[in-house]
């Protein structure tokens, strides 16, 4: 053997080193990544945030449920104020949640929120949301959440979405981080949660 | 540089080992790391097998008999699968076998970079008594696959988790280094001679094997760096009440899980194919369509992952993507098993022990296989995903398909690494068990899978007894047949029956074949010129 063998696999080793590197780095730049593709794809019913307002109706409507969950570590009862509405195409909708904070202490809440079918998503607009922001509810207060939402005519000429005739607008309500920690509970979640003493 | 060390002491130490200590605990040899590579294996298949046999044990009868709650089984499940991988199947076939085999192969004296060699061992180590002592605090109930929000504190309270991360961190740390390891020994080490088309099959399956690990295994750092972070930190990677997705860990985790499945039996494809040529006494069939199916496999099982996922919501296009790249890789590995059996076609086929395990390894493969295309298709999957029928696939690909692949390796080269050859005899009593007893164990299984039974749980309505009684029954075989191996390799080594350069005639090809057995603690002082 000499020094340039010795060099070469110097080179070699380098390049697998730098590629272990890139794919750590790829990992973690997986997460702003995946939210920007689900942003702009309408990725797992991913909505349409913000922006601008509706065009105005065409005559096509299309019927808008509303589920509503909420996390076991969020002391809130969380709901939806109507089951269904109709909506035209295009047309503003505007849709009510009501939530009541069950606990005797100030509660900060915020909601994850998808449509289904998923392939609505880049079709499904929310002009304006509660769950676009951290909710705080004092001891026992209770609220009426407003959502704002139109959908968007284009989605009678995609093949995938003419026959959708019903959405499903959903929220999930969890406790937020900030609120846990302020509590404590981040740390002191309890020893294994979930297991029974007895089968 | 090593190089130059052994160029200066080679001629005069030529078959000096050092002391004991320096040998076996310092060791920069690749014989020797290989050597500690495979007995690791075997220590851990004891935890693996022992936790499997449990867990048969529990699932004989309906009921709770032997697992306190569902949370200690998953403990068990979890660590059998962790134990499996990491500890048994990747240190046998790509420690042990790569480590011994490869440098011979290509003409090499060693590994390019001996100490980083011995570093990949002595990290594997910790990382094992880790994921072993995460049990005793405990234990990680997450599955394998450590998805959150299950493997999140809130569900996971106890150290167990952490400890089996960090064992994973270490475990990908061993095989990175290792990787790196094989890349720069294939690419720059090979003899005079020896092309990148001249090297045997085993050798690509390793090159293509350390590509993968060099690719997936960062990926999983990363994600476990984050569920780190996200169980002890406060981070929010994965939880969707800090914006994060744990859909995303699925991603990742699949982006890793999947090469890795290849990681594991593409080593053991190398092997079948050295088996099948020699006890044939024929070439094997269409050697670049070997190597490059390979090659496929490993570029294609990069854009698959999410066909472990076909029920996580993601959309019926990406489910239709994913279902057809999954099917794709049937046609590299149906190139394969045709090649094999081309290669077996018109030989003339002795039955020793290593073509026992390599044909009941085509036919245990193509089993698990066929079942592979079938769950491929997102439809059917919705059905069948997290069922029994999930657990005999992928038995059947890896514990019957990399295990075999490791049995027929070890008897091939136990004659070559020892310097004696096994017993054949036993060789033959222990592959009869383990075929008998695997087949009788997992076969099963894709009845309950197909009829509903789901997996990790350990319990299950009466209507279920029938066959989980069957598969105990092959479990308590084939943990026998461990026995039977164990006891075999002890004959091998009391008898001392002494192993001949080339035991296996004119089949046999390959350089390891052309040195002495045991191969000289110095291999190829003269390097050999390949024709």
């Amino acid at each position: 053997m000499n020094d340039s063998i010795a060099r070469r696999n110097r080179r070699v080793a380098l390049a697998a080193f730098a590629t272990v590197a890139g794919m750590a780095g790829l990992s973690f730049a997986a997460v702003p990544l995946y939210a920007m593709f689900c942003r702009i794809t309408g990725y797992n019913g991913t909505v349409q945030a913000g922006g601008q307002a509706a065009p105005g109706a065409v005559e096509r409507q299309v019927t808008v449920r509303f589920a509503a969950n909420t996390h076991p570590s969020l002391p809130w009862k969380f709901e939806a104020a109507q089951l269904s509405m109709p909506v035209h195409l295009g047309d503003q909708g505007l849709a009510f949640y009501r939530a009541a904070n069950e606990a005797n202490r100030p509660v900060e809440g915020v909601a994850t929120y998808n449509v289904t079918p998923e392939v609505v998503g880049k079709y499904f607009h929310k002009t304006a949301c509660f769950c676009f922001d951290a909710q705080t509810l004092q001891p026992g207060q209770s609220v009426e959440m407003p959502v704002s939402f139109w959908v968007d005519p284009a989605i009678a000429q995609d093949p995938n979405t003419r026959d959708i005739r019903t959405i499903t607008l959903n929220y999930t309500f969890f406790r937020t981080l900030a609120d846990a920690e302020r509590n404590g509970a981040l740390a002191s979640a309890g020893p294994h949660v979930g297991r029974t003493a007895t089968p | 540089m090593a190089h130059a060390a052994h160029d200066t002491h080679g001629h005069d130490a030529h078959n000096h080992a050092p002391g004991f200590v320096a040998r076996w605990f310092f060791s920069t040899n690749h014989k020797d790391i290989g050597t500690l590579y495979i007995i690791f294996a075997v220590v851990a298949a004891f935890v693996g097998i022992g936790l499997s046999m449990l867990m048969r044990l529990e699932l004989q009868a309906p009921g709770m008999q032997f697992f306190a709650d569902g949370q200690m089984w998953n403990v068990a499940v979890t660590a059998h699968g962790v134990v499996m991988v990491f500890y048994v199947v990747m240190p046998a076939l790509i420690g042990g076998f790569g480590n011994w085999f490869v440098p011979i192969m290509i003409g090499a004296p060693d590994m390019a970079f001996p100490r980083l060699n011995n570093i990949s061992f002595w990290l594997i180590v910790p990382a094992f008594l880790l994921t072993v002592a995460s049990l005793f605090v405990g234990g990680a109930g997450t599955g394998w696959t450590l998805y959150p929000p299950l493997s999140d504190i809130q569900y996971q309270g106890g150290a167990g988790v952490d400890m089996a991360l960090f064992g994973l961190h270490l475990a990908g740390a061993s095989s990175i280094l290792g990787a790196a390891n094989f890349i720069t020994t294939i690419f720059n080490m090979r003899a005079p001679g020896m092309t990148l088309h001249k090297m045997p099959l085993f050798v690509w399956a390793m090159l293509v094997t350390a590509f993968l690990l060099l690719l997936s295994v960062p990926v999983l750092g990363g994600a476990i760096t984050m569920l780190i972070t996200d169980r002890n930190f406060g981070t929010a990677f994965f939880k969707p009440e800090g914006g994060g997705d744990p859909v995303l860990f699925q991603h990742l985790f699949w982006f890793f899980g999947h090469p890795e499945v290849y990681i594991m039996i593409l080593p053991a494809f190398g092997i079948v194919s050295h088996v099948l040529s020699t006890f044939s006494r024929k070439p094997i069939f269409g050697y670049l369509g070997m190597a490059y199916a390979m090659v496929a496999i490993g570029v294609v099982g990069f854009v698959v992952w999410a066909h472990h996922m076909f029920t996580s919501g993601i959309s019926v296009d990406t489910r239709a993507y994913f279902m057809a790249a999954t099917m794709i890789i049937a046609v590299p590995t149906g190139i394969k098993i045709f090649s094999w059996i081309a290669t077996m076609w018109g030989g003339s086929i002795s039955f020793k022990t290593p073509m026992l395990f390599a044909i009941g390894f085509v036919f245990l493969f193509t089993v698990g296989g066929v079942t592979g295309v079938k769950l491929a298709n997102a439809g059917v999957t919705q059905i069948l995903h997290n069922t029994y029928y999930v657990v005999a696939h992928f038995h059947y690909v890896l514990s019957l398909g990399a295990v075999f692949g490791i049995y027929a390796g070890f008897y091939y080269w136990i004659g070559k690494m020892s310097g004696y050859q096994y017993p054949e005899r036993w060789g033959q009593i222990h592959f009869w068990l383990t075929f008998v007893g695997v087949n009788i164990t997992f076969f099963p299984m894709h009845f309950l899978g197909a009829q509903g039974m789901p997996r990790r749980y350990a319990d299950y309505p009466d209507a279920f007894t029938g066959w989980n009684m069957v598969a105990s029954a092959g479990a308590y075989i084939s943990g026998l047949s461990f026995l039977v191996f164990v006891y075999t390799v002890y004959l091998t080594f009391a008898r001392k029956q002494k192993a001949e350069a080339n035991p296996w005639g004119e089949g046999a090809t390959t350089l390891e074949w052309q040195v002495s057995s045991p191969p000289p603690f110095h291999t190829f002082d003269e390097l050999p010129r390949i024709r």
